[in-house]
């Protein structure tokens, strides 16, 4: 067994740690995305692009947050399928709507990027199609469990789907670098190949994702943890 | 200084950013109904 903070493996203290931690999350997040935003919109136009590199602070921290959710769900269900971890099944549970609806906003604001600047709303390039089937990987992994009535089976085959599912990601990242895409090569960990006054609000930004998504997170596996309780009452209930 | 006349751009930029308040709203509104959903469903159940 994999060791793991008490307040991870035991959901007692994990209720106890989230009720906490989740709203000091959010409020970090709060607080990263008013100053992000401050300094995206205080930075001056790009000579290239113009008004549009605000959408960058809105669109690439999404885009960033839909692989990086990706990676947490594959995670939490390696760790529910291989260890039947207690809190890893609702942990991946939980993570699916939030990815998808990340993954679904770095597609739309793409969009909305790409039209002014690449003259298109849409190209079936590698990075965008691998980011579409990110996003439909989701979809089939949300589906599938709403799908089967046996919540045991349901986990067993949407924590199959996500492991497979994890294959696109390499693709996602390096889709790039190994075809021509109409896309940009990865600017914000490159040194040097974003000016800092665009690179610091970018930065704040991509904080306030990750800390508003630790907290909703938190906020949704609560819930999960809730509803099982729930369902174990109910079913004594019954036999009672 | 904030800066807020994107000009020409203003039909993708605004669309971007209100599509992305709303998904957070949407996030948010799920996360805490859901939670709220089974904390008071469990605590029905599992009685005073």
């Amino acid at each position: 067994m994999i060791p793991a903070p008490a307040f991870l493996s035991n959901p007692e203290r994990f209720m106890a740690f989230s009720r906490w931690a989740a709203p000091l999350f959010g409020a970090i997040a709060v607080v990263l995305a008013v100053t992000g935003l401050y300094l995206g919109w205080s930075a001056p136009p790009d000579y290239q692009q113009g008004a549009t590199v605000r959408i960058m602070f809105i669109h690439v921290p999404a885009a960033i947050m839909a692989s990086v959710v990706y990676v947490l769900l594959a995670g939490a269900s390696f760790l529910a399928l291989v260890f039947r971890h207690v809190l890893a099944d609702a942990a991946a549970e939980a993570a699916a709507p939030l990815g998808a609806a990340l993954t679904l906003l770095a597609l739309i604001t793409g969009s909305l990027w790409g039209r002014p600047m690449w003259g298109t709303w849409w190209v079936w390039d590698a990075r965008l199609t691998s980011v579409l089937v990110l996003f439909l990987f989701y979809v089939a992994y949300i589906a599938l469990r709403a799908s089967l009535d046996d919540e045991a089976k349901a986990a067993r085959a949407a924590a199959i789907l996500a492991l497979v599912g994890a294959v696109n990601l390499p693709i996602v990242h390096w889709s790039v670098t190994w075809w021509n895409s109409l896309h940009q090569g990865s600017s914000m960990f490159t040194p040097g190949a974003l000016a800092p006054v665009y690179a610091k609000p970018l930065f704040l930004m991509l904080l306030a994702y990750l800390s508003g998504f630790g907290s909703l997170w938190l906020v949704r596996i609560r819930g999960e943890v809730w509803r099982r309780r729930a369902e174990a009452a109910a079913l004594r209930a019954a036999r009672a | 200084m904030i800066d807020l006349d994107v000009g020409k751009y203003a039909a993708f930029i605004w669309p971007a950013y209100a599509i992305t308040v709303l998904a957070f709203a949407v996030m948010i509104a799920g996360a805490l109904n859901h939670s709220r959903r089974w904390r008071k469903r469990a605590e029905e159940l599992s009685g005073p």
